[in-house]
């Protein structure tokens, strides 16, 4: 077999191989898209629940001050969360959200406060660690199938920051960068305040407060607290607030899977298409060694031919 | 007589919800119980605390242990919020009963261990065990 045919084949049967790794990790990711949406709509309840008592307590008692919703116009230091993933094989998925996690700290330093970045997940802690950076906390090991337990870690963790004062390294506002899952095809990097917090409303709507149709959504009930608004506040908004991480987390769990599947789909149509021109390339060089050899033989015969005719 | 529509959920997931004639729950004012037709009310559970839903006159009440939650009522819906929830049938006895050992041991100093104490009492009341 001639050289070149050899290391076509060669590359054939490396791009074939390849092709088939792709392919299951395309089938893997696929999978856990559904689990991790599972696991997103099996969240729903308990997050609807706790928005719907936050927004409760603080329409009926705007009087209640909590530090947790005052905003503080002379923060200094701002915590970045970043959610990005452990593994790689996910095309721009950490790409696009390091560099939104880039506008949003530059976004800071324009308005005088000093980011401060928490990170989740190998890819972002090791682009930080790459270029010197410093990073103030970081949790890794989970971001394809999260768990509460890790919510409520980060969760106390920034809380805990924002409790401090800012000169015992304290932050006056919490921003987490995070992946949207917008559908299988479209994930988008988002930037959210967490911390002053802004309670999202109830999606349902509130404007149709007829009491009788008020059960499902609908105007928010004027509940009784017990013991009391400002205590159980207190205890709500942390809650509250690693309900928000949880549901980041599920999203950029789902997003992540979503944009392993899409790469790991394209990878895999490089490989056939490769395979293919390969094929192509190798079925010429064979051709060609043929005709080589043939005329070869040909001309061998026929110099054998003539030395014959010559001797007689 | 109006139903109390019950919903028991964790973060990850609902654990479990139904119609019920009665709810009872602790909240950090004391014990409590939900009939149809309660007013709004919106309450924070004790660390540690088993919930308690009577479906109907006759039938088996639901158990479960409840920690770090809320209770709210509204228009017959109560729902209960828990960061930690567990039916009592699903309770691994033996599995608790360890945990609450170990958590007893470290429980002198330590506040944490003290709240882990409580919510395994809690798991294995739930589940029908005396502690």
């Amino acid at each position: 077999m001639g050289a070149q045919l050899r290391v076509i084949r060669g590359r054939i049967r490396s791009a074939r191989a390849m092709g088939k790794i792709t392919h299951a990790q395309e089938l893997i990711a696929s999978s856990r898209i559904i689990t991790a949406q599972r696991r997103a709509a099996a969240s729903a309840p308990y997050a609807r629940e706790i928005t719907r008592a936050v927004s409760a307590l603080i329409s009926y008692h705007p009087d209640i001050d909590h530090p947790l919703l005052v905003e503080r116009s002379d923060a200094r230091r701002a915590a970045m969360l970043l959610l990005t993933s452990d593994g790689g094989f996910c095309g721009g998925f950490n790409a696009n959200l390091l560099r939104e996690g880039e506008a949003l700290a530059a976004k800071l330093r324009d308005e005088g406060k000093e980011p401060v970045i928490y990170v989740a997940g190998r890819k972002g802690i090791g682009w930080y660690r790459f270029r010197g950076r410093d990073i103030e906390r970081e949790w890794s090991g989970f971001s394809g199938n999260p768990s509460y337990d890790r919510a409520e870690q980060i969760g106390q963790a920034l809380v805990a920051a924002f409790s401090r004062p800012e000169e015992d390294g304290g932050v006056g506002e919490i921003h987490v960068v995070y992946t949207e899952f917008v559908s299988m095809l479209s994930q988008r990097p988002v930037i959210h305040r967490i911390v002053p917090l802004e309670v999202e409303e109830v999606e349902e709507g509130q404007e149709t407060g007829e009491a009788g149709e008020a059960a499902a959504g609908g105007a928010l009930p004027l509940y009784e607290f017990e013991p009391s608004p400002e205590e159980v506040l207190d205890r709500l908004l942390p809650s509250y607030i690693e309900n928000r991480i949880w549901h980041m987390l599920l999203q950029s769990a789902a997003s992540e899977h979503a944009a392993r599947q899409r790469a790991m789909k394209s990878a895999t149509d490089n490989a056939n298409e490769l395979v293919e021109t390969l094929t192509r390339q190798a079925n010429q060089a064979r051709q060609a060694e043929i005709t080589t050899e043939i005329s070869e033989i040909v001309g061998g015969a026929n110099a054998l031919a003539a030395a014959t005719a010559e001797s007689e | 007589m109006a139903k109390l529509r019950v919903e028991l959920v964790a973060p990850e997931r609902q654990v479990w919800s139904g119609e019920a004639d009665m709810v009872l729950a602790r909240t950090l004012e004391g014990e409590l119980g939900i009939l149809p037709n309660h007013a709004p009310l919106f309450g924070a559970l004790v660390e540690g605390g088993v919930v308690r839903v009577h479906e109907s006159a006759g039938s088996e009440e639901v158990v479960a242990a409840v920690s770090g939650g809320f209770l709210s009522v509204t228009e017959n819906r109560v729902s209960i919020l828990a960061e930690y929830a567990e039916l009592g049938q699903e309770v691994d006895v033996e599995e608790a009963h360890r945990a609450l050992e170990r958590a007893l041991a470290d429980a002198d100093h330590d506040e944490e261990a003290q709240a882990e104490v409580e919510r395994q009492r809690a798991r294995l009341r739930a589940s029908g065990q005396e502690v």
